[in-house]
Formats: C-alpha cells, structure tokens, sequence
C-alpha cells in the first residue's frame, strides 16, 4: 500500500471485489470445459473402445471361499473344525405367494416378527432371483422338520455356511484363540484378492498366528450373466485351495487334566516337552468360550468377560507376570557355582535373619529361627532365605544378570502365539532407564529369592526348567508340531540342538549338585514337596515357591487366615522328570494359592503320573 | 437509512414491501430453489438406477433431503449481520468440537470423524465448511483490503488450524474442501497477485513433506490415481469400472435403467461417490453437459448474489460459498472421470448420503439470506 490506510475505501474494495470474482468465475468456465473435454474423450472419441469393454465386463466372478485348516492336538482330536450352520433361505421368484409360504412356515418353525421383518427388508434391497436368507442357524430338529416338509415349499431351501467351531470350549481359548469378524484394521493389512468371500481372520491364539497357512487360497466361479444379472451359464470354475491343517504339541487329555486340577483357583500350568520343545499343556485359568465370539459376541456377554474380576480374557501362561519367588534359586544356586564364589559342600549359618553391613533392616527368613547351619543341599531342598541373600550379594547384581539371561529370563522365548511378554530380570541398566535411580545392595538381596523387580511368564519358568533338565541345552517352546496332514505334512520344530548355557561343560558337575539338591525338594525327607514323590517309579526334581503378593512390616506376621483371598501369595511350583532321563518339565503358578509345597506341587505331580505312569 | 441500515421497518419505510414477491417475503431465492431442486429431481432418477430399483434408498435420501432444505430456511431467515455477530462464537465452537474428536478418536484408535452425543450422531469437520470461511470473512470484513501482510497471516491461521486438526482425523477430501472455501475467501478479498503467486510456489515445495504426513491408504490412492493400471482387481479398480461405465454410455447414453455396468455391479460405490458414472452411462455426453449447465447456472447465480451484495462480509461469504459449491462439483467429477485422486467427495444433490448435504443446503441458506435481507439503497 502506498499510504497507511486505515479507512476503508470501499470503491476501491468494490471494484477489487468485481475484479476477483470475474477472475473466479472464469476459472470455472475454464475448469469446467476441461470437465466436458475430458468428458468427451471418453464418451466420443473413446467410445468404441470402453463399449468393448462393457461388453466384456458381462462375465462375471464370483469368490469361493476357501475352507480353513483343522486343528488337532497331538492325538489328532480336533480342537478347532467347520461346522456347517444351516440357513433357511427364500428365492422370492419361485415362490408362488410369498405371504402363504412365510405363514405356513411360521407354523413349521416358529418365526419370530423380527425375523419376519428383516427378511422383508432384506428382499426390498435385493433382486427376486437371489436367495434371501430367512432364518438363521436352524438347529437339528428344525433341519430334519423342513426337510421332511420341503417338498411343500418350492423356492424354500437350506443353505450350508461353514463356521469355525472349538469343541473343548474354554480349554483351549488360550491356545488355539478364535475367528472373528475382519475388522477395519485388520482389512488393511491382509491381501483383499485372498480374502474376497471370506468374512472371518484369526484374532488371537494359533488362529492368529499362522492365519496365513489357516486360510488357503480362494477358487472363483467365472459366469455369464445377462443384463439383469442372472446367471446364464458357467464359463470357469477354479475350485478353492482349503487351508493347511495343524497338528499341535498339545495334549488336550492333559490339557484337561491339568484344568481340573486347578479347581476352582486362578492360576497357570505349563508343560514342556523337553526332547522337542513342544507344549503339551499349556492353561490359563480361568478359560473362556470362544465359541460365541465366532459369530460375534454381545455387547452385555463381552463386558461380563472383559470386566470380569478373573479377567477370564487374560492369557496368564503367556502374559501373567508373577515374581518366581523361590523357584529362581535353583538358577542362583547354579551361578553360585559357576562363578566359583561357592562350594557345594560349603556351610553357611541361617539365624533366620540377614543384614547388611551397618544397616538396621532385617531381611528374614520365612523360618523364623533360622535353618541353622546350611549347605548348598539343604539351601535348596528347605528353600532357605538368607543362605540366598548372602550368595546374591556375593554374586552381584551383574553376574546373576548375565548367568540368569542364559536361561531365557527376561526375554521372550519365542513361542508361536503372539502376545507374549517378557518378564523382567532387573539389572543396574535397566533401572537407571526405567527408574532412573542407582542399583542398592538390598535389591541384590531380595533378587536371590526372586522378590523384589524379577518378574517371570509361566511359561519361561517352564523353558528355564526345561534347560535346567539338558543341563543348558536350548529349549525352544513352540506349540504346532506338523503343518498339513498326511504325506504332505511338514514338521515344524526341529528338537532342541543348540547350547544355550555355554558354561560350565555339560558333563562338569554343578548341573548334577544342582539337580541332586532339586530331587531332595521331592524325595528327600525334608523336601518341601515330598508328597508327590511317593508311589512312583521315577524320580522327579524341582523347586517350590511362594511369591508374596503384598509386603507385610517388619515385626507383623503373615496370617494366612486373616488375609484377604486376593492378596494372599501365589503358589508357584517348577519341575521336571524323570531325572535320569528328562522328559518333561512343568511349571505351576497358583495365584493367591499360599504356599508351592502343599498346593502348586500337588498338580504338577498330577501331570507327571499321567505322563509317565506311576 | 444511515441510522438504521438494517431496520426491518426499512423496506415500509420505502414503500417496497408490496413489490416483493411471496418468495422473497421467506426470504428465499426463486432462481437458486429452482436449481437446487430441478438437480435434486434429477438425483433421485439417478439414484433410482443406482441403487437398483430400490424404494427404500430412495426413501431415506428424500427424508434427509427435506431436513436440508428445513436447514436451508432456517438460515435463510438469519439476517447476514446476526450471523457476522455470532461467527467467532461458532468458529470457536467447531475448534473445540474437532479437538474434542480427536482426543476421543486417540482412545478410540483409527479414523474419528464422529462425534456421539448419545442421541445424534454428529461430524464437527462438516460445520468447519460453514465456519471457516464464515470466520475468514468476519475476520477480513473491518479491515482494509487488499489484505496486509499481517492481515493475511491470521486470516490463513484461520484456515490452517481447522484444515490440520481434520487432517489428523484423517479426513483429506474434507481438510481441502474446507481450506480451499477459506482460501476463496481470501481470494475474493483481493490478495495481491504476486504475494498469490509467492504463496503457490512455496505450497508446492511443500508437497514432498505433506506425502511425508500422508497416511498409507491416503498415499495408495494418489499412487492408484498416477497409474491405476497398476492395480487393477484393488485400488484402481472403481476408476478403471468407472471410466468403462462413462465410456461406454456414449453421447447419448444407454438410457434411463438401462447402465450395464452400474446394474451389473460393476461399479462400486454407484450410489454414493461414484454415482456421476451411472449417470454418464445412462444418459451420455449430452446429459452429461446438461447437468454441468444446471450446475453452473447455481454458481453464477451464487456469484451473482456475492457481487449484489452490500457489505464485505457477505459479499465474502457468498462468493465463497459458490465456490466451495463448484470444487465439489470438480472434485467429484474428476475423481469419477479419472483426472483427479480418489478423495472421497459426493456429486451435491446426487450422492447417496447425509451429513454433507445438510452442510451444503445450509450455506445455500445463507446465500438466500444475503440475497433477500439486502435493503433497498435510494438510487
């Protein structure tokens, strides 16, 4: 502007303002023929060519789904099928009076007006050749009554659809998962040309994991139509590739076992085999039933889960994080061991108490007088408290960082369901990260006895065991063994080679200090589980433990009774059999169970006979 | 009359009432409500073909056609400075409602457009079409034209801070139609040529870093647009069907209900975003260029009612608004023909669906009000 105005001049804006909208208006006379250039391009000029086309395009492909594989576990039960839902479907065009049919079918098969209605919107929307769907999931009874009347109803039939179904219900919810709906997400990630005609993707569990080889390949019916839309003929049929089929590890027997052992407690069970890594059990309780999230559960059902003060939805053997408590020190008896600091024969005194150097604070022994004088044996067998604390601090956070990461603590391991979470093993790096503070000596302390940050998934507590059982053999977990069935089935996990613990040698003796002194926990006379070593032809090691859920005061006394369900301790339980020649191994947590010994064991041993006889 | 500019006794006063017709009493516009409805007429025969023979489609679209045409005079009867009054208030409004979308589509996750209020459904970015450039006029109205450089500023604030937030939704089309009637707004103030050209080069150096922001389907689509070939059975599909349906119908079309490729389904989307093809199909090139005559006979009309008008805030207002009302005809359009990327704008009056059409009539609205509460200067 040449002057500071600060009137306005409103001839002038006038004017501007004609100028700019002829400029505007203009422009859209000129956008505009390019509209209609554009236009005629395709309509004059291109003409013939897109004419041809039409043409072409009265051929018409229709999707055949593919048929999704079958899971079975090991014994080859099926724990995931298709089961075909039969629809009651009309064809409005070969029913001679509509109105008759509905009627006489309602005294058939009772319909409901709901029904009734939806069907008549259904039918407003569509054209009269196609077959409109009228009643939905018709049970048994109703099947085999139309069938016997149908030849009453022409233009009536029933329509098979194929539906996911998982026979063993809540035993298998965590593992195998279930179908859903494909949801907005989930349309943007998958390949549409794969998934035209089908309407349901594996959401969680196997289902998920291998949704790719599940699903197999879609055929399509290539036909002719005519300018309606009818089908005249069929020009090609590609029938559809059905979806690989999967043979799990899983024992659903044991499965099973082990979920009614569990009783009415909340909790976890894990069992590894120990030759090839396979799951053969593999709970979380409680379970849920998959079945209605197939055809997509209710609003009121899905709260009742999802709110649930079980949390019945949660995948504890995948996703529960529980301190291991005492079941750790078996792997810190071991690092003890390995980096020389002790012997195994070498004695500490337990006055039921530790301290540390000028401090005040006791850290106690879960006996209150102590165990007196201690070797390594007696440390594990009698799960004594301060023989562990004294080794931890003599070890060093760092040491047992590294020798504790060696047996899969602190990572995931794997396992081919996708979600799982990777516990934590505390080290000084971790906390200036995740806290932002130093590392303190009686932090080392309660480590040792696996309180404090450690934090285990059921399932690396059975892997660690499981390594523990080779003598530092890596144990890959995985849960499908054979993909396809048949002679074209692949095996899909080779068996356990690779060392996972590098030292000491395989043949050195700490391992067998280590699992001798695990055998006395249920063999020896002062085991901590010794009642499930009884009557049985084998010998089993293993570990109890009690996480504690909540601290309690340094002069008050843990009353079971007096406590409230919820924060009682956990039960946990590891172990593996049998000694000589391991072949499975086991891992049990029992929220709020109390004590390992009495509860956690008692399953596990469950487990054991069934496994390996008595 | 200096007084009192906008006296509702003005028109006695002068003696005019008795010449106004019954139309203009209720303050519509004849000229406009011819157009609007002789296209909606003609959008429901199309939809009629469309949507296959279906009444119930037909149905619903006429119920949400008469609630946008009971928009359309309710806001006819708003004297334009009522509205300039409360512009601020409602721009306001609409921020807070698109940040209130936002935060709840963070929890949420995915796509959030819309807004629940238990019980109606309601999309703020639609009221941001209204708002902005509502706001963009208020804002530049008191002040002297062409715009300064600091005037300028605020005024594209204005803009940017609507467009971003409906962006993230992420709701491209809409962001760009709602930047673009700002811009218009901005245009019609009499922004100086060469700052305008400044402005368009810097823009398009800016591209590289907004296909950085873009989402993937947002980038699939323009990639689909620059060769849909490349994709044939996916994303490229509905422009290559729609180019065959267009092509085919010829100049004089195949005839109403007669569209192979729309009634074949063929063609996706036939009734709402792609509906512009079934009509080419069935009623070729001449139709064609018949409807795009209907059309601009609105936005010269609404152009026209801008250049009338009396004061700069209307007279931003409207000019704006026509335009808007044009880039959605082109926009659609050229999506449908295969000039421009898919972005998910309806044919006005036409498509299948609701929100935006409300939206649109409401301007119009707007339009009508400017057009019928002038005052009748002394010549």
């Amino acid at each position: 502007m040449f002057q500071n105005v600060t009137i306005k001049d409103s001839i002038r804006e006038n004017r501007l303002f004609l100028n700019r909208s002829t400029v505007l208006f203009i422009i859209v006379l000129l956008l505009t023929t390019g509209l209609i250039a554009r236009l005629t391009y395709l309509q004059i000029i291109g003409h013939e060519h897109y004419a041809d086309l039409a043409q072409d395009n009265r051929v018409k492909i229709a999707p055949l789904p593919p048929t999704r594989g079958i899971i079975y576990d090991r014994a080859g039960k099926i724990l995931a099928e298709n089961k075909p839902v039969f629809n009651l479907e009309i064809t409005p065009e070969q029913v001679p009076d509509l109105d008759e049919t509905i009627l006489a079918l309602s005294t058939l098969l009772t319909l409901d007006k709901q029904v009734i209605d939806r069907f008549h919107k259904l039918r407003k929307r569509s054209k009269a050749f196609n077959s409109i769907p009228l009643k939905l999931r018709l049970s048994d009874e109703e099947v085999a009554l139309f069938a016997a009347n149908r030849p009453r109803f022409p233009g009536v039939d029933i329509h098979a659809r194929l539906m996911r179904h998982y026979p063993y219900k809540e035993l298998t919810a965590h593992v195998v998962g279930y179908v859903g709906r494909i949801n907005e997400r989930e349309l943007k990630s998958i390949d549409p040309r794969s998934y035209r005609g089908t309407y349901q993707i594996g959401k969680n569990g196997i289902e998920k994991t291998y949704e790719a080889l599940l699903h197999g390949k879609p055929g399509y019916l290539e036909s002719e139509v005519n300018v309606q839309g009818r089908r005249i003929n069929i020009i090609e049929r590609v029938l559809s590739l059905p979806g690989e089929d999967l043979h799990l590890t899983l024992d659903i027997e044991m499965q099973r076992l082990a979920h009614e052992a569990l009783g009415k407690r909340n909790g976890a069970i894990v069992a590894i085999d120990i030759k090839t890594g396979g799951l053969l059990t593999f709970v979380s309780k409680p379970g849920y039933d998959p079945n209605p999230f197939v055809y997509g559960i209710d609003h009121k059902s899905y709260n009742a889960l999802q709110y649930s003060h079980d949390r019945p939805l949660f995948n504890r053997a995948l996703r529960g994080q529980y301190p291991p408590g005492s079941t750790i020190k078996p792997f810190i008896g071991l690092a003890g061991l390995r980096y020389s600091v002790i012997t195994a024969k070498q004695k500490n005194f337990c006055p039921g108490y530790y301290q540390l150097p000028n401090l005040e604070h006791r850290y106690r022994d879960w006996k209150k007088w102590g165990h007196g004088s201690v070797d390594l044996d007696i440390a594990i067998t009698q799960s004594c408290d301060v023989y562990f604390y004294d080794l931890a601090l003599t070890l060093g956070i760092d040491r047992i960082h590294e020798y504790l990461s060696l047996f899969g603590f602190g990572q995931r391991t794997g396992l081919d369901i996708s979600g799982e979470k990777q516990g934590l093993l505390p080290s000084r790096t971790w906390k200036r990260k995740a806290r932002n503070q130093a590392w303190f000596p009686g932090e080392t302390l309660i480590t040792g006895i696996g309180q404090g940050f450690t934090l285990v998934t059921p399932l690396q507590l059975a892997r660690a065991t499981a390594i523990m059982a080779t003598r530092g053999m890596n144990v890959q977990p995985h849960i499908v063994d054979t993909i396809g069935s048949g002679v074209n089935s692949v095996p899909f996990s080779p068996p356990a080679t690779e060392q996972a613990v590098k030292n000491p040698p395989p043949k050195s003796s700490p391992w067998q200090r280590v699992i001798d002194a695990m055998t006395h926990v249920i063999h020896g006379a002062r085991g901590t589980a010794k009642s499930i070593g009884k009557d049985i032809s084998y010998q089993i090691a293993g570990k109890t433990g009690t996480a504690q859920v909540f601290s309690i005061g340094q002069e008050e006394e843990y009353d079971e009774e007096e406590i409230e369900e919820r924060l009682r301790d956990h039960a946990l339980f590891i172990a593996f059999a049998p000694v000589k020649d391991p072949q499975i191994a086991i891992s049990v947590i029992v929220e709020n169970g109390g004590h390992g010994g009495s509860v956690a064991a008692p399953m596990a041993g469950k487990l054991f006979k069934y496994y390996l006889g008595d | 009359m200096a007084n009192s500019p906008y006296h509702p006794l003005s028109f006695d006063q002068q003696g005019q009432a008795g010449n106004r017709s019954l139309l203009q009493k209720i303050h519509l516009d004849g000229a406009l409500l011819l157009g609007l409805l002789t296209i909606s007429a003609i959008g429901f025969l199309i939809l009629y073909s469309a949507g296959g023979e279906n009444w119930e489609l037909l149905n619903r679209q006429l119920v949400r056609l008469t609630v946008a045409f009971i928009g359309l005079f309710i806001l006819a009867q708003i004297p334009p400075h009522h509205l300039q009054r409360y512009t601020p208030f409602l721009f306001g409004i609409g921020i807070l409602l698109l940040v209130a979308v936002l935060v709840m589509g963070e929890v949420g996750k995915g796509a959030q457009r819309w807004l629940d209020l238990g019980f109606f459904r309601f999309q703020p970015s639609e009221m941001l079409k209204l708002a902005t450039p509502m706001m963009v006029a208020w804002y530049l109205a008191d002040r002297p034209l062409p715009p300064s450089w600091k005037h300028l500023f605020f005024a594209a604030l204005f803009i940017t801070i609507p467009a971003f937030l409906i962006a993230r939704q992420p709701d491209l089309g809409t962001a760009l139609l709602v930047a673009s009637s700002g811009v218009a707004a901005i245009f019609l103030a009499g922004i100086r040529w060469r700052i305008l050209f400044a402005i368009i080069a810097s823009l398009c150096s800016l591209l590289p870093v907004l296909w950085h922001f873009m989402r993937d389907y947002q980038k699939q689509r323009v990639l689909t647009f620059l060769n849909p070939e490349s994709d044939p059975l996916g994303a490229g599909y509905h422009i290559i069907q729609s180019k065959i349906a267009i092509g085919s119908g010829g100049l004089y079309g195949k005839g109403w209900l007669n569209g192979t490729q729309s009634h074949l389904e063929f063609l996706p989307e036939r009734s709402t975003d792609f509906i512009f093809a079934v009509f080419a199909e069935e009623f070729g090139l001449v139709g064609c260029i018949m409807l795009l005559f209907l059309y601009i006979l609105i936005v010269t009309r609404c152009i026209y009612i801008s250049v009338k008008a009396q004061d700069t805030y209307s007279r931003l207002l409207a000019g704006s608004l026509g335009i808007t009302f044009f880039i959605y005809i082109f926009v659609n359009i050229g999506m449908v023909i295969g000039i421009l990327p898919v972005v998910g704008v309806p044919l006005p009056l036409v498509s299948y669906g609701g929100t935006s059409m409300v939206t649109l009539l409401a301007g119009f609205g707007i339009l009508m009000s400017i057009q019928t509460h002038r005052k009748l200067l002394p010549t």
